[in-house]
């Protein structure tokens, strides 16, 4: 009896172990049953290369260009910025700050890891979105702009934390030999840890830009959700993630609308998985 | 020569310096700012009543309560099967391959953007399942959510506990499973705590997984079963901020200041177990 009891715990455990691949798996699923229908209407092509993304027209326009383009304008100008300063501050923790100074730096970071994207797209409608409107003179300052500088922000935490895990984890013989042999501390790390690094790097960078492209809700507050093809980076562009979320709550369930914001979401899955398992390629390459 | 490098070290220390500045000032900002525009908002009416004049005066106690029952719902989903996950990952697993595939299939469920929960939610449990928008949908949703922050910060706590403890109980004569619940479970509980708190935190700050699934841009009434809409905290402040023209500033901030409090509460909570336990561990 209690062998029987135990045998029935132990595959509850294999049940539940595997549970993520399942969840996995359902969540693809389920965005293709929803999603995939749209292909009835537009080819894969037009869909992906569509210049004109007006939903509710009739007949209904589904190009989802503008939107990926919007995408990655916001999330090149949150690279260009988040890269740099990133990675520098997880040098500055990892290698320069004194042990006490670093505890809190790491501890300010990982509060601005918990703060909610929601209120992080409320403060940056009422600091950042009118600040760039006067600095630049528009007539407004929900653009690409305000929203590459926000995610820039939800993007470092990751790339701090797992950089810095990265040059943490190189040996310290290394920095020793170069000591040794006469280096200067940022010879040693510019030319000795930071290579050594590198792999565990840019998985933190892939996987910082992953944060960024399926940010939503501070994305949607403070771009100007226009869904059009982005002129500058001081417009108003809608992302991916923003589409789904503002205009979900008006589809009808099993319309071409429907299909299509799902059909996003598929784009969305696909890209976040490739990042995902790229990224986790590079960080078992360091082990 | 050996000047010159030392000056260029000082540059670029001075440059490393800025960049951790350019991150850590602008967070003590932030959150600066919401407390002193914020606090001023709390008080026990507008912690206490329902949001009243289109949500422009009130308070919002709807919004805190479904927020509540949302990552009640959550975690009651997500313990569960995280932590015998977690017990799977660490104690059973010896096959390679399929343990490699699992750890795969967690960094991207962590990695799956929050909107993509959302959709998922409404189409799996909110119309397959038909559900409705419920509290029901929305805690799933979210259950699945916060799944890999559950598993891996319980399988940490459950690999923490020292191999030896495994193998005295099992040349006792005791079987494996007995040896886990009564043995490496109980050491590792600080650790699953922490993990617990933290994925109660993440659920009640995201909004979008439930934009679709449970949440009601205004319900006077608190939720009377699981099978109704609610309105949660993050939602709120969305809603206010942007969907609600005229709101008070004052408004906005207090509620912007609750969920921050709340969240960054868990996560306090959180580190105060993870450092007590680290300080009582002897081994």
């Amino acid at each position: 009896m209690r062998k029987f009891k135990e045998f029935i715990i132990e595959k509850l455990i294999l049940i539940c172990g595997i549970a993520s691949i399942f969840f996995v798996v359902l969540i693809f699923l389920f965005l293709l049953k929803e999603g995939l229908a749209v292909f009835n209407i537009v080819s894969p092509f037009q869909f992906l290369f569509g210049k004109s993304w007006y939903p509710i027209s009739e007949p209904p326009q589904l190009g989802i260009l503008p939107l990926i383009l919007g995408s990655l304008l916001v999330t090149l100008g949150a690279a260009i910025i988040s890269i740099p300063i990133g990675v520098g501050c997880a040098i500055y923790i990892a290698e320069v700050a004194l042990l006490k100074i670093k505890e809190i730096l790491k501890a300010g970071i990982a509060l601005l890891a918990d703060i909610p994207s929601v209120v992080l797209g409320f403060i940056g409608m009422v600091t950042l979105v009118p600040l760039v409107k006067n600095i630049f003179n528009l007539p407004t300052g929900l653009t690409a702009l305000s929203g590459s500088i926000m995610l820039a922000f939800m993007a470092m935490p990751t790339i701090v934390s797992i950089a810095e895990d990265a040059l943490y984890s190189v040996p310290k013989n290394y920095k020793e030999g170069a000591f040794a042999l006469g280096a200067t501390h940022w010879q040693t790390i510019y030319r000795v840890i930071l290579p050594a690094a590198s792999s565990g790097i840019l998985a933190a960078i892939m996987l910082g830009i992953g944060r960024v492209i399926g940010e939503t809700m501070a994305v949607m507050m403070i771009t100007g959700n226009a869904a059009v093809m982005p002129q500058s980076i001081l417009v108003p562009v809608r992302t991916l993630t923003a589409t789904i979320a503002a205009e979900m709550g008006e589809a009808v369930v099993g319309g071409e609308h429907y299909f299509a914001l799902f059909a996003i979401g598929i784009v969305l899955f696909i890209i976040s998985f490739a990042i995902n398992v790229t990224a986790d390629l590079f960080l078992h390459k360091r082990q | 020569m050996k000047k010159n490098s030392h000056r260029t070290q000082k540059i670029a220390f001075f440059f490393l310096f800025l960049a951790t500045l350019l991150i850590v000032v602008p967070v003590g900002l932030i959150v600066v700012m919401i407390i002193q525009k914020g606090l001023p908002a709390i008080n026990w009416q507008f912690l206490s009543d329902v949001p009243r004049q289109g949500m422009r005066a009130g308070g919002i106690f709807p919004a805190i309560i479904g927020t509540i029952y949302l990552v009640t719902g959550a975690i009651i989903f997500a313990l569960p099967i995280g932590l015998l996950a977690a017990i799977y990952l660490s104690e059973y697993s010896k096959d390679s391959m399929l343990n490699r595939l699992i750890k795969l299939a967690i960094v991207n469920l962590a990695g799956v953007p929050s909107v993509v929960y959302g959709l998922f939610g409404l189409a799996l449990f909110v119309i397959f399942f038909k559900f409705g928008a419920s509290i029901l949908s929305g805690s799933l949703t979210l259950g699945i959510m916060i799944l890999p922050i559950i598993i891996t910060t319980s399988r940490e706590a459950l690999e923490s506990v020292p191999q030896s403890f495994r193998e005295v109980s099992l040349s006792l004569g005791v079987s494996k499973w007995q040896t886990i619940r009564h043995i490496v479970l109980p050491n590792a509980i600080p650790g699953i705590l922490t993990g617990t708190i933290l994925g109660l935190g993440r659920a009640a700050g995201e909004t979008a997984p439930i934009l679709f699934t449970v949440a009601a841009f205004y319900l006077p009434q608190l939720p009377g079963s699981i099978f109704d809409q609610a309105m949660a905290l993050p939602y709120h402040l969305y809603v206010i901020s942007t969907q609600v023209p005229n709101v008070d500033e004052k408004i906005r901030y207090g509620t912007a200041f609750v969920l921050l409090a709340l969240v960054l509460f868990m996560n306090l909570v959180a580190i105060i177990i993870r450092y007590k336990f680290r300080k009582k561990k002897k081994w």
